[in-house]
């Protein structure tokens, strides 16, 4: 329909261009995925924030249930699914993610027809406990092996028992992998796919901070878009080939200065996982508003322990990256990080969705917003709602409070 | 029977109760099974399980969202309410997500009590998982040791563990003479029985058993063998007694249970021999697990069907709060190898407040006519 009306060249201009082959890569990725047994590869099902980088090195294709889960959020079929999830004796509390992928595996429904059967699964709690309950359904269900990569939570420190304990997971990871897939590890090819991941990352953390350009080239809600590469091929040349792309375009854009938001006025930060059902309806909203949410706690994560990660070992320094990941951390250093967000990208307010699917993110904002505006007195928002599920928005209510919220911006900065 | 009515003090007012031990010792409070207490009690202090607040949320609603579960809401609630301040410590394993954050809320809200965290291995079934336990236990016992300044011997923990392994096996005694004859005791009283012993000092409790176990034995026999349809309660905490007087009247017992306030707490006798620290380790690894740790895929559905086989049991009640998600995700699962083994089962959510009396007993009523 969109195509029929006249092209505006106005609004042609704030379009990222290479949002079109993202999608390209995107979905030869899920052909390649769906077609893997039929070129004689494996396929794993592997948790985001989980160590993917050694699936590459055995050609094992990695699947993400949370990527997919998301897409079935942004294509409005979260509703419908966690339903039949309800009828199949899953509680509606339970996370949004898990329910729409267990119900979604037993029909094969959702936006691309379900997700290729996994030969085994990884699963590493880093994002949350609910991962692990998560992979045990499925592995009762598919039947296959399933490895769990326990990262402890890291309240306070990183002590010597964690890392000693990663650490022989670490290995236990390779010997478990070269079981299933019957070959041994290549090493050297860990040192090409770890370098790889890393630049990936870096490449991530440079595209996100093009944001600090006022306007803004892009936003959180782009960012939401972008972060599939980094999620699902981390580790591989194609992530690092596009984000390289990506990140000329958003340079080029910071120097036009393009903004995403047509009159940018008010720069904000969005925390949490994206309403993927709500993108384009929140996206619209705030931009009516002239506001842009030009950083996120979210999309940043993948890039989150960068400091830890060592190109040179990468084996080695991923104990470390892996465990201490955003969320996978202390309340208190997490307030700490947005802090610095609020500064780096000089933003006026912040949106907190507080998502009934996710406990580790959203557990703990109340005292994360508190020292935020104790220390900052910045105006916050925060939204009630779900990632997947679109029957627990209420749209009317969250409008007027995000007018209502805008009002108080508006009135502070003038 | 005045051992129930000793426990049901301390159930009613642990506070009151806690008042006459601070003087003493200082008090530690958990609220998960997997906290290490032998070593609390073994350096000397009181450990103390919180089960929430029984009164309506108002202080915690300002550090958590209505979608975490009571038991989180209400230990936050009592805290900021002060009516923990017998407490001089908190210790939190690591288990669900919600307790994970709980302890971050703790830390940084709760100044007044000393704060640690034992950060379990969330799988049990690697021997690097085994290794890291035991390394979690001696970091606990060292930073415990040096908070409380005093050394905590080996022998000690000799002496802890043989206080456990006799604390626990009485309760279980309790537990195996009651489901030979249920009608014995109520299951209120076991609910009492049990969370009076993790409230009261375990010597303490110990002597009410003592006396209370002989007792039981004395009247096995003396009864008319029960009719009633035999009962499992599977969950977390039952913080609600009217769920045990519900199922009675309805002409059922509950025989048996998979509860925190239960058999999670005193299943397992720990070993004698050997480096005691690694002897409690082997119990917690050991021990019928909670849905926040992986065994194995079934190992709970494994441990409900050897129960219902080992206490004739023909039906389970499923008693999970409102919000919890590993017991959530674990109950289709469970359900199902029930079924296939054809005992049914009944799910029942519960929150900070039972639904309307009459409507649970219905539910219940016309559950325990279909088994």
């Amino acid at each position: 329909m969109a195509e029929d009306k006249p092209r505006d060249p106005e609004k042609d201009k704030l379009k990222i261009k290479s949002a079109k082959k993202m999608r390209d890569i995107m979905t030869a990725y899920y052909i390649d995925a769906k077609t893997a047994r039929d070129n004689g590869k494996k396929v794993a099902w592997i948790t985001s924030g989980g160590p993917v980088e050694a699936l590459h090195v055995m050609d094992v294709i990695p699947v993400y249930p949370e990527n997919h889960s998301a897409m079935i959020g942004a294509t409005k079929m979260g509703g419908g699914l966690c339903e039949l999830a309800e009828n199949m004796g899953y509680c509606s509390d339970i996370c949004s993610y898990a329910r729409s992928d267990i119900a979604c595996a037993t029909i094969n429904g959702g936006p691309i027809g379900g997700l290729p059967a996994p030969d085994f699964l990884v699963c590493c709690n880093n994002i949350c406990g609910t991962v692990m309950k998560w992979y045990e359904v499925q592995a009762r269900y598919f039947g296959v092996p399933l490895f769990i990569f326990d990262t402890p939570i890291c309240h306070t420190d990183f002590p010597e028992e964690t890392r000693s304990y990663v650490e022989k997971q670490t290995i236990e990871y390779i010997t478990f992998l070269e079981q299933v897939c019957g070959k041994k590890f290549d090493f050297d090819r860990m040192m090409e796919v770890g370098k790889l991941s890393l630049q990936g990352q870096r490449l991530w953390q440079d595209i996100l901070d093009t944001t600090m350009s006022k306007p803004s080239p892009m936003s959180a809600f782009d960012a939401f878009f972008h972060m599939a590469m980094i999620v699902t091929l981390r580790g591989t040349h194609t992530a690092v080939e596009y984000y390289q792309e990506l990140l000329a375009e958003m340079r080029e854009r910071a120097a036009n200065k393009i903004g995403v938001v047509p009159h940018e006025k008010y720069r904000l930060l969005w925390d949490n996982l994206a309403i993927w059902h709500k993108m384009k309806w929140l996206s619209e909203k705030f931009a009516a508003h002239d506001a842009c949410l030009v950083a996120d706690t979210y999309t940043s994560a993948w890039c989150s322990s960068m400091k830890y990660l060592d190109e040179g070992d990468f084996l080695k320094s991923m104990v470390q990256g892996y465990t201490r990941i955003y969320l996978n951390i202390g309340v208190d250093q997490m307030a700490d990080i947005i802090k610095n967000m609020i500064t780096k990208y000089d933003v006026d307010g912040i949106v907190m969705h507080s998502n009934r699917s996710c406990k580790p993110y959203s557990l703990g904002q109340y005292d994360i917003r508190k020292r935020i505006q104790d220390e900052f007195g910045l105006p916050i928002l925060m939204i009630e709602a779900d990632m997947v599920d679109e029957r627990a928005f209420s749209e009317s209510q969250i409008a007027t409070r995000i007018d209502a919220f805008m009002e108080v911006i508006k009135q502070q900065k003038g | 029977m005045e051992a129930i009515q000793a426990f049901q003090r301390v159930v009613d007012d642990p506070g009151g109760y806690l008042q006459t031990i601070t003087a003493r010792r200082k008090i530690i409070g958990y609220c998960c099974t997997y906290t290490p207490e032998e070593i609390i009690f073994a350096a000397g202090a009181h450990p103390v399980r919180l089960f929430g607040s029984k009164g309506t949320i108002q202080r915690a609603d300002a550090h958590l969202q209505a979608y975490s579960c009571s038991l989180v809401r209400g230990v936050l609630e009592d805290a900021l309410a002060g009516n923990l301040e017998a407490l001089d410590g908190m210790v939190f394993p690591h288990t669900c997500d919600s307790i994970q954050r709980l302890s971050d809320i703790w830390r940084l809200n709760i100044a007044s009590t000393w704060h640690n965290d034992v950060v379990l291995p969330v799988k049990l079934n690697t021997e690097s998982a085994h290794e890291y336990m035991l390394d979690v236990l001696k970091k606990f016992r060292r930073e415990l040791q040096a908070w409380i300044g005093a050394p905590l011997t080996d022998a000690a923990l000799q002496e802890s563990i043989a206080t456990y392994n006799r604390l626990r096996g009485l309760l279980k005694r309790a537990y195996e003479i009651k489901s030979g004859d249920p009608g014995l005791l109520s299951g209120r009283a076991v609910n009492t029985m049990v969370k009076g012993a993790m409230i009261m000092d375990r010597n303490e409790a110990i002597q009410h058993l003592e006396v209370l176990v002989p007792a039981l034995e004395a009247g096995t026999g003396n009864t008319a063998r029960s009719t009633a349809k035999r009962v499992i309660l599977a969950g977390s905490i039952c913080n609600h007694p009217e769920i045990y007087d519900i199922v009675e009247s309805a002409g059922a017992q509950v025989v048996w249970d998979e509860l925190c306030t239960g058999s999670r707490f005193f299943e397992g006798q720990i070993d004698v021999d050997g480096d005691p620290l690694a002897a409690i380790a082997r119990r917690y690894i050991g021990r019928m697990n909670c849905p926040a740790k992986h065994k194995d895929l079934r190992s709970r559905g494994e441990t409900l069907l050897r129960m219902a086989q080992d206490h004739t049991a023909g039906g389970v009640i499923f008693l999970n709060f409102k919000f919890c998600e590993p017991h959530a995700f674990d109950y289709p699962y469970l359900k199902e190898m029930l079924q296939g083994q054809n005992i049914p089962s009944l799910l029942l959510e519960i929150d900070q407040e039972l639904p309307a009396a009459g409507q649970l007993a219905t539910r219940i009523e016309a559950f325990i006519e279909t088994m």
